[in-house]
């Protein structure tokens, strides 16, 4: 591929020529709520810009044929800045698809065109669907789409996805797409001028237009430099050299020279297309967006969805009233006496026995664990998560934390990792890839893997100590000084530029019920796929280590360790656990309390070494995924560490001054 | 009233002189004897007196060296602020390009500046009519997104940042010169509307958005 011009990219193999779609636009516009809608599967779709960070593939059938359907990150230009954007110029660069789908918000017509005229420019079949017609028509703007698409000279559909609005037309409209004779748009005489000299020296045919290539490259952007090393090896010099010198006699202004002719284009387009009221609407969810973004409404404000939502639904009700339902009164109680006899008639061997309903059986503690305990407090997080998601809340509050998450190296754009956390770290892990630069991704990285706990070991640990008085105080204050503790030291250490924050705000909205169940099921499945076979095969580990002993001569070897921490030896198990998942861990502490073989100083000290302990398997697979092995090992060392250490220090500050006993 | 460069010069002299609380202007101390051409000139125009061989103000000279150390402190403040020409080399230049400063010119380039009220070595401009009419109709000028209340709306008039990456996000959010912005709020980090998005940013990047009122 290195030698050749003509970038040719091969569809793959397998359905031979699927024809593709793919959707693009700004972050937050609802393409995957279309994506969704076309191809009946299921993406998750929230009110947060920048959640989709991954390409989804789906397929749809369209008038009898079937479409391969590309959902891809938001981005806001085709020259590119974040890690997202990238991801999602890759799909128009590198898959050439028969019909790009250009979603926009119908009420920021203006601003968005400015990438409709970038993709047509470039030269890809682009069809333009005007999104949240619903709400643009709510605040009385009057769109004339009929005219957009004569101006455009592309298929212009006017649709409110999320109220299946408009979906045939776009179905159609993709169908029946032609290549067409799309609108021409003309910069300034200096800026074509410039162009055309760029364009004089490339030679090839590209898989975008010269003109939006040449563009692109004015704009310095450093991966189409690079592809076109690659593509015109002979000319590139010459090319090379052009751009330089057009770069630099424009090196005052070029790209707001840029935003400014193509602000003017998209003014001229929607001239006598929108016509908006006299007065702004103002509707009830700005109300709402006002309260809960100036620090004297916002604050209490995010104390009683913390109340409400975490305290009473998730601890209270998550991992309270529902995991005594399922763990005492249906597992302990029914289930697991029957399936032990059952287990026992069928298999007379002992030692298989165990296997499946011993103490580390797969059915009675790794079935037990994972939807007696587990699965109550992870939904019930999920479903609070959602539904907060979708309300438009979280950029609120990234805007209200960001002051503070500066001193710990964070933007309020972390708030959304942070907040993921609580309900898994493994997930939110994943999410810091929407953090701007590297030193926030490694920062949050660390904290997530360090000071927050998941929900299922919050569940846990506040079922836990909450038996305890003064316990649960000293934890969550230990947890709070440790995360600020580290934060403010690793944003000290850590070398790299001061992070920006800025973010675009949704608008407020009432959730859908549809939309936060599907999201949280399918957040839930994603989850149990994960966590199931990690504690089955946890489960089987410790049979295996059970029956060869050598479980034994782990647990005797840690008791030296567990001991200088104060704790009995029987708590090594837990640990041993927690290496398989977080939860896992906080769960065998739960047994080890209901037998009674631990004061309240020993459970704290637990708790908190344990919360701080390494990052659980699928935890560390992530951070090695995202971060790479040298700093995922890192990481790992120094948590294990800086836990081990606390517990020690806390124990000893407990003996001394015997506040818990 | 066109005068001289060097009338004016002794104009602005005694200008100073008046603002470090004396009343009068020793001719030598400026190098510029008394039998020169210039003193002539201004007393012709009535605007001093030489009384024992020192120099004093009549009230119409000291409205006119007003005028003559506005244009100078103004054009020393473009050299250093704008122009970034320091030192010697900027009172120097200042001192050449004061004198074109008439006919309006100051108006212009105080306005550009945005009256500003000293000059770099921190003495007083004397306030303009441009100065006091921008005052009465509250008129700011060009100052950065964080010198707006909230709920005020104004035109964005430029970004200026050293960082490309910065600049190119904000003009994707819409932040272009031209549009109509409204901030929203303040504190704890700026909201602000264009069109019909909201955007939150930080004091930072506030810093860097200029608008117009």
């Amino acid at each position: 591929m290195a030698t050749c011009c003509n970038k040719k990219v091969e569809t793959p193999p397998v359905g031979g020529s699927v024809k593709k779609v793919a959707l693009v636009g700004n972050p937050n516009v609802g393409k995957s709520v279309l994506f969704n809608a076309l191809t009946g599967a299921y993406v998750t779709v929230s009110n947060y810009p920048g959640t989709s960070v991954e390409v989804s593939r789906g397929s749809a059938v369209i008038a009898g044929e079937t479409w391969q359907v590309i959902d891809t990150p938001g981005m806001y230009s085709i020259h590119t800045i974040t890690e997202e954007e990238r991801v999602a110029r890759e799909i128009l660069l590198n898959e050439s698809p028969d019909v790009v789908l250009h979603v926009l918000d119908a009420r920021n017509l203006e601003r968005m065109l400015a990438m409709t005229v970038q993709l047509i420019e470039a030269g890809l079949p682009v069809i333009l669907v005007v999104n949240i017609m619903d709400e643009a028509e709510q605040m009385g703007l009057s769109i004339d789409l009929e005219l957009l698409q004569q101006r455009l000279g592309i298929p212009v559909i006017g649709a409110a996805s999320a109220r299946k609005r408009g979906l045939d037309d776009i179905r159609s409209a993709i169908a029946t797409y032609i290549r067409g004779s799309s609108g021409q748009f003309v910069y300034s005489r200096l800026l074509e001028n410039d162009i055309a000299q760029v364009t004089e020296h490339m030679s090839g045919s590209y898989i975008l237009s010269p003109k939006s290539l040449a563009l692109l490259l004015l704009q310095q952007d450093e991966e189409v430099t690079a592809l076109f090393k690659q593509w015109d090896r002979d000319g590139y010099a010459a090319l090379a050299e052009k751009v330089g010198e057009i770069t630099f006699d424009r090196r005052e202004s070029f790209h707001l020279d840029l935003s400014i002719e193509r602000k003017d284009i998209a003014r001229k387009l929607i001239k006598d297309v929108i016509v908006a009221p006299e007065k702004r609407v103002i509707t009830w969810g700005e109300r709402i967006s006002t309260l809960s973004v100036r620090p004297l409404t916002g604050v209490p404000l995010l104390l009683i969805v913390l109340y409400f939502g975490l305290y009473k639904f998730v601890g209270e009700f998550g991992a309270g009233t529902v995991v005594d339902l399922l763990e005492k009164q249906l597992f302990e109680a029914i289930f697991n006496p029957w399936v032990t006899a059952l287990v026992k008639r069928i298999i007379p061997w002992e030692i298989i026995q165990e296997l499946f309903v011993g103490e580390y059986g797969i059915i009675t503690l790794g079935i037990r664990y994972a939807v007696g305990i587990i699965l109550p407090i992870v939904a019930t997080f999920f479903i609070f998560f959602s539904f907060l998601e979708d309300t438009g809340y979280f950029p609120r509050l990234a805007l209200l934390v960001d002051r503070l998450f500066k001193y710990i190296g964070l933007t309020g754009r972390a708030v959304i990792p942070m907040v993921l956390g609580f309900g898994c770290d493994t997930m939110a892990t994943m999410v810091t890839r929407t953090l701007e630069t590297k030193r926030e991704r490694i920062i949050a990285t660390l904290l997530l893997a360090l000071a927050i706990p998941c929900s299922a070991q919050l569940g846990v640990i506040l079922g836990l100590l909450s038996k305890a008085p003064g316990a649960l105080l000293v934890w969550g204050l230990c947890m709070l000084l440790l995360f600020i503790l580290v934060g403010l030291l690793a944003s000290k250490v850590m070398p790299g530029e001061s992070p920006m924050f800025y973010m675009e705000l949704p608008p407020m909205r009432l959730p859908q019920l549809g939309n936060v169940l599907t999201k949280t099921y399918t957040r839930m499945q994603w989850y149990f796929m994960e966590i199931l076979p990690l504690f089955i095969l946890a489960s089987v580990l410790l049979w295996l280590g059970k029956i060869t002993g050598f479980f034994e001569k782990m647990i005797l070897a840690m008791t030296p360790v567990m001991a200088s921490i104060g704790l009995p030896k029987e708590t090594a198990v837990a640990f041993i656990f927690g290496f398989f998942r977080r939860d896992y861990g906080a769960a065998g502490l739960y047994d080890l309390q209901t037998k009674g073989l631990m004061d309240a100083r020993q459970l704290t000290v637990a708790a908190v070494t344990l919360t701080l302990f390494i990052p659980c398997i699928a935890q560390f697979l992530v951070m090695k995924n995202e971060r790479g092995w040298k700093t995922a090992s890192a990481i790992g060392v120094f948590v294990s560490l800086f836990a081990y250490g606390s517990g020690y220090l806390l124990n000893q500050f407990l003996l001394m001054t015997r506040i818990l006993t | 009233m066109k005068l001289s460069e060097k009338a004016e010069e002794i104009l602005e002299a005694l200008w100073v002189v008046e603002e470090e609380g004396r009343t009068f202007l020793d001719p030598e101390k400026i190098g510029i004897p008394l039998d020169d051409p210039s003193y002539a000139e201004l007393t012709g125009h009535t605007l001093i007196v030489i009384r024992k061989g020192m120099v004093y103000f009549r009230p119409e000279g000291r409205e006119e060296g007003k005028i003559t150390i506005r244009r100078h402190r103004l054009a020393e403040r473009l050299m250093m602020d704008v122009l970034n020409i320091r030192g010697d080399e900027g009172e120097y230049k200042a001192c050449q390009f004061e004198h074109m400063l008439n006919e309006g010119a100051d108006v212009k380039v105080c306005t550009m500046l945005n009256h500003p009220s000293t000059c770099p070595h921190g003495k007083p401009i004397p306030p303009g009519d441009c100065c006091a009419e921008a005052r009465a109709k509250g008129d700011l000028g060009i100052v950065p997104l964080t010198e707006f209340k909230s709920g005020q709306e104004g035109e964005i008039a430029y970004i200026q940042t050293e960082d490309n990456k910065k600049m190119q996000k904000l003009m994707a959010m819409g932040v272009l010169p031209g549009n109509k912005i409204k901030l929203v709020q303040a504190f704890p980090s700026y909201i602000f509307r264009v069109g019909y998005s909201e955007f939150a940013i930080d004091t930072n990047l506030a810093r860097e958005i200029f608008v117009r009122k």
